[in-house]
């Protein structure tokens, strides 16, 4: 049963979010988008091997700038899930203090080592 | 009957281990195929192809897929739990959360078939 007058207070306006809200909500955020993104990898999956008629046509696909946007906006999201994902497996081995201060060391660190590897990919797409 | 079901029934303990095996199985097969991708800048169809004929690289890459399956359905009823409910959105909740992860299995669903159906070309 619900209780309506039990006190609530999720007003995301009058609470100022720590890092380790930010790299939490972006980590299911993303986690949500590299699903659906999965299918772009399975398609390209599924043409490159096709036939070598149909790899040399993905091959030249990947030169349209809006499949080039699908595709990086996609390994952004994939990248970062990881990333984040790896967090969750060094917080679980106990690396840290397990205090709120190493969380929110840990979350920068994700942010930014998502940050470098974006760029890294990034320049690889443009260059 | 109840006891076969029960042995089916998740638990956070599963969905915890279960969440990080899966984990690990989709990060190893990202490494490598990020690994081969970039020991190969001028990837040929015949590599890429005979790569993708290996079985162990079929079942790698099934296993890959049926790891996304689990992760996904876990992760999808965590973030569907979290915000579809009946205190944020009134008593249509618990109906649309359902729903949407039915729809959810049915994608989850397809992606292993087709999965399959790249793989072993039925």
């Amino acid at each position: 049963m619900v209780d309506k007058k039990r006190p609530v207070n999720l007003d995301f306006g009058t609470i100022k979010l720590p890092i380790t809200a930010y790299v939490s909500i972006l980590h299911r955020v993303s986690g949500v988008t590299t699903l659906f993104a999965l299918a772009i990898f399975l398609w390209l999956l599924d043409q490159s091997l096709a036939s070598e008629q149909s790899f040399e046509a993905t091959s030249n696909i990947l030169s349209y700038p809006l499949a080039q946007f699908l595709i990086w906006s996609s390994l952004v999201a994939l990248i970062y899930h990881t990333v984040a994902g790896i967090r969750h497996l060094f917080m679980d081995f106990g690396f840290g203090e397990e205090s709120f201060n190493s969380g929110r060391i840990s979350a920068w660190i994700a942010v930014v080592v998502a940050v470098v590897l974006i760029a890294a990919l990034t320049g690889w797409v443009i260059l | 009957m109840m006891a076969l079901l029960a042995r089916f029934a998740r638990t956070g303990p599963s969905d915890w281990i279960i969440q990080r095996v899966t984990a690990v199985v989709m990060m190893a097969y990202l490494f490598f195929i990020v690994g081969y991708l970039i020991a190969n800048p001028a990837l040929t169809y015949g590599q890429w192809s005979d790569l993708n004929s290996l079985l162990s690289m079929r079942i790698f890459t099934l296993f890959t897929i049926m790891a996304v399956a689990f992760h996904a359905w876990i992760g999808m009823w965590s973030v569907l739990t979290d915000y579809i409910t009946v205190r944020l959105m009134g008593p249509k909740a618990n109906g649309l959360r359902k729903g949407l992860q039915v729809g959810l299995g049915f994608i989850i669903l397809f992606y292993l078939a087709w999965t399959i159906k790249i793989l072993w070309g039925l």
